[in-house]
């Protein structure tokens, strides 16, 4: 395991995506957050508070945990235990943005739309992610905000985690 | 995560992790059902048959809708409308069916062991969907499901089963999962619908008196009088029955504290269980119904595996 992107630039990255998130929406009356489990799911947990402390617009921006486990394109090749989601709130017509730790060959990012719409008809879905892994995409999926864009080899594996120190990092699995 | 065994044939080989996943994965479902849309697609390539060679209203519906709600594709086979009428054997009728290519058979027999005969010779994956007197994992799953759900938790739960243990593959399956999990098992009825050895056999407790029962437990499983498998008159009559051991709403109010009433269907009104008490707010007998759906999303979805199921 190694460590691809440290505490502080984690840090500095999510308050630039929490900036360029609030500067895109002006209104947040109709906005939910949605964090895809599990590492999408922490991402969207600090973007939501630093949003949420930033902007006085914000307070009413919605925030929610999306599984997509049975959504998945591979589902029975490998059977996983499912993920708590948490979707308290009405999605219908609204901007939901979507969030995710690590996008890659976009396909969680496509079994999260199917998901999504299974959930009501929102108006339109923005997906943010923190970091890109621009160059093994799969589907015409591309994000409306990217953090950090890393080169890497097909078979690597990333990762958003927290700490011991309850500190998020993204770290590398070499296989 | 996946689970230990390859089939669903009872409680009894299930280990605490396989039931705790199961469980877990259940409460995912109840969600799914909870949305506007009630369906996933993990099942899209995935054909099961339910074959049924014994009634059921409530397991095949739920069963069906389970499936459907998972995406499957779904054979219903029942016994009294097909070739088994004309004498064809369980195993000939079931590899003709395996021919048309099915990867799951959820399966409902009279004989105890059916189940566990057809995973021996088949290569699909067999969901267990009631057996004779043997057992009935579903139902005790969703009965774990609607305990924890209601109560908080099933260790240290005190739990009784009351009525017809004798012939209740119900109660078996519950007996089997409750003690796994940590919770207190009495069963309670008269001596005659009780295996005499019982206590020793599966560690539960046994009462022949319903008041002693129902101030000792938390939760009330309450057995259907099983009259289609009874050969010989084991108690005097229905009234007699309900006299000594139905469940009224005075007793109940009686007892000074809120006992959770289950009963796993269908209910004979008035022998042992009154209709005050089963359309009463202590009862979580049509809660037990809803999650059964989820619960049997969730057995079947982490039974489909590829690596698993061929």
């Amino acid at each position: 395991m190694q460590v691809i992107v440290n505490t502080k630039k984690v840090y500095d990255t999510l308050d630039q995506l929490a900036a360029a998130i609030a500067a895109a929406n002006p209104d947040f009356s109709s906005t939910v957050m949605v964090g895809i489990q599990q590492g999408g799911a922490l991402v969207s947990q600090y973007l939501y508070e630093l949003l949420l402390k930033n902007n006085p617009h914000a307070s009413s921006l919605e925030h929610g945990k999306l599984d997509i486990t049975f959504y998945r394109d591979d589902v029975r090749n490998k059977i996983l235990a499912p993920d708590p989601m948490h979707l308290p709130f009405s999605i219908e017509g609204k901007t939901v943005i979507l969030v995710d730790d690590v996008l890659f060959t976009g396909r969680t990012i496509k079994a999260a739309l199917d998901s999504l719409f299974d959930y009501g008809r929102p108006e339109r879905v923005q997906l943010c992610v923190l970091v890109d892994r621009k160059e093994h995409r799969q589907f015409p999926i591309q994000p409306d905000y990217t953090g950090i864009t890393i080169p890497s080899n097909r078979t690597d594996k990333l990762k958003m985690v927290i700490t011991q120190d309850n500190e998020p990092q993204v770290v590398l699995f070499i296989p | 995560m996946q689970l230990s065994t390859k089939h669903l044939l009872g409680i009894k080989n299930l280990t605490t992790e396989d039931i705790s996943l199961i469980l877990s994965t259940s409460q995912q479902f109840k969600e799914v059902l909870q949305r506007p849309v009630k369906k996933v697609p993990s099942l899209r390539e995935v054909t099961v048959v339910n074959l049924f060679y014994e009634n059921s209203t409530r397991t095949r519906i739920s069963f069906e809708l389970a499936e459907k709600r998972l995406s499957a594709d779904i054979i219903n086979f029942t016994a009294a409308a097909s070739s088994a009428a004309k004498g064809e054997t369980l195993l000939d009728t079931v590899n003709n069916i395996l021919s048309m290519k099915v990867d799951l058979v959820v399966m409902r027999h009279s004989a105890s062991g059916a189940p566990h005969f057809l995973a021996e010779h088949i290569p699909a994956a067999i969901v267990n969907a009631g057996d004779g007197i043997n057992e009935h994992p579903t139902q005790a799953l969703l009965d774990a499901f609607s305990i924890q759900e209601k109560t908080g938790s099933l260790a240290g739960r005190k739990v009784a089963l009351i009525g017809d243990i004798m012939h209740s593959r119900v109660a078996q399956s519950n007996i089997y999962l409750l003690k796994k999990m940590g919770a207190s098992v009495m069963v309670c009825g008269p001596p005659t619908l009780i295996p005499k050895h019982i206590s020793q056999a599966l560690g539960v407790d046994v009462s022949y008196n319903l008041r002693e029962t129902l101030e000792w437990c938390d939760v009330a499983n309450v057995l259907r009088i099983q009259l289609e498998r009874q050969n010989q008159v084991l108690f005097s009559s229905l009234r007699e029955y309900n006299l000594a051991y139905g469940i009224g709403k005075e007793l109940l109010d009686s007892l000074h504290k809120e006992v959770v009433i289950m009963h796993p269907g269908p209910i004979n009104r008035g022998v042992e269980l009154d209709s005050d008490v089963a359309d009463s707010k202590q009862s979580i007998i049509l809660q037990q119904v809803e999650n059964g759906v989820a619960v049997r999303m969730a057995v079947l979805y982490l039974l489909s595996g590829r690596s698993v199921a061929n």
